[in-house]
């Protein structure tokens, strides 16, 4: 089963974004998204990607939950600093990060996680050290920041990818 | 009459305010893209459009077309799966680029190579010599 | 119903196109390249969403596949330029 199919999750999601493409459940363009599907797991497979398991699908999705929230909440706090009339008096730096994690694939999306969200930016990682550069738009105080990063999103990656 | 005026209220009115918030925010960050002064702290702007202001239209796209198709139109979910997974790539690359190119420069707005942490370099605002940045 | 759709539809694409003077401006302005790239980044997204609207007014789901092939476009070139600024070539 696993020589056949090396991705069951990767060929599902493949499979319905076929079927989003085409807007049609009929017999033939399931059998026809489930073959390309097939295809590019094999052809993904040639390629060894470093391979993780999920573990703890729930908190995958409360971190989901709760990474749409912070979204939300930094789009109106960034638009308020944008549309703010003085600029000077506000504080934008780096800050740099030890981080614990590293799984690549839970690195790979704490950097979606901090670059999607306005305010925060993935500027650098350096793998050797585990020492993670970003830029924040408003940097009043850099330790809260640390805590964030690490207790709010690292600690439930953590969690589940390792 | 155009088939947009034949959508009842109760789609119209929510279509309406999630379009109008949606190009609300693509605006207020481009406008960003102007007001910010650094690269670094312009790199933040374009994800109001990226994230709650291409969400909101394309929530209001999939009502419209929803209602006026009487289906259920999912397929603007490709987009938002697309702009998701690809805003991140891009936006990091771009950082990166910067870094680089400034580090090479040895411009003193940016953290040193591998500085440890908690050192003085790694906390380098750059709250009013950004101007000299801009000159170059 | 009314015409408050249309209007809003109106408005937001106004707003969308102001978005992208801005867009505009800043890559034509720079001062350095990486804003210029970046003007381009945000020039496309604001395209895209536009084009979403223009499918909204007129009722026609065409628009949709032109607005992922402007994301699609969007992303390779702005990676392609990105990968030029830090390397000085794009395939190595």
């Amino acid at each position: 089963m696993r020589r056949l199919l090396p991705y069951p999750v990767i060929w599902a999601c493949l499979l319905l974004l076929w079927v989003l493409l085409n807007e049609s459940l009929s017999p033939g363009s399931l059998l026809l998204g489930a073959l390309v599907a097939l295809f590019a797991c094999w052809g993904l497979a040639l390629l060894r990607p470093p391979a993780s398991r999920l573990r703890q699908p729930a908190v995958a999705m409360r971190l989901l939950g709760m990474v749409l929230a912070d979204i939300f909440r930094s789009n109106i706090a960034v638009a308020r600093i944008i549309l703010s009339p003085q600029q000077h008096g506000r504080r934008a730096g780096f800050v740099s990060i030890s981080l614990e994690l590293r799984d690549p694939n839970g690195l790979a999306v704490l950097a979606c996680i901090l670059t999607a969200a306005p305010g925060t930016a993935w500027v650098d990682f350096d793998s050797a050290e585990g020492t993670l550069l970003l830029h924040i738009l408003d940097l009043v105080d850099k330790e809260s920041w640390i805590g964030i990063v690490k207790n709010r999103y690292e600690r439930p990656l953590m969690e589940i990818f390792q | 009459m155009t088939p947009l005026e034949q959508l009842p209220i109760w789609a119209a009115l929510p279509a309406a305010l999630l379009v109008v918030v949606g190009a609300a925010m693509a605006l207020i960050g481009s406008v960003g893209l102007l007001r910010l002064r650094s690269f670094y702290e312009r790199v933040h702007a374009p994800t109001l459009a990226t994230s709650m202001g291409m969400a909101c239209v394309l929530l209001a796209s999939m009502i419209v077309f929803s209602v006026l198709q009487t289906r259920l139109v999912l397929h603007e979910l490709l987009i938002a799966f697309f702009m998701i997974v690809t805003t991140p790539v891009t936006l990091m690359l771009l950082a990166r680029a910067a870094l680089y190119r400034d580090r090479t420069e040895e411009s003193d707005q940016v953290p040193l190579l591998s500085t440890p942490s908690g050192s003085p370099e790694a906390e380098m605002a750059a709250p009013d010599g950004a101007e000299a940045v801009e000159e170059r | 119903m009314t015409a408050l759709l249309p209007a809003a539809i109106l408005v937001a694409q106004l707003m969308l196109g102001l978005a992208m003077a801005c867009a505009t401006f800043r890559v034509l302005r720079g001062p350095r390249a990486q804003d210029r790239v970046l003007g381009l980044d945000t020039l496309y997204v604001n395209g895209m969403l536009l084009m979403l609207t223009f499918g909204m007014r007129f009722g026609s789901t065409h628009y949709f596949e032109a607005a992922l092939v402007i994301g699609l476009l969007g992303f390779v070139s702005t990676t392609a330029l990105a990968k030029f600024l830090m390397r000085g070539e794009v395939i190595e």
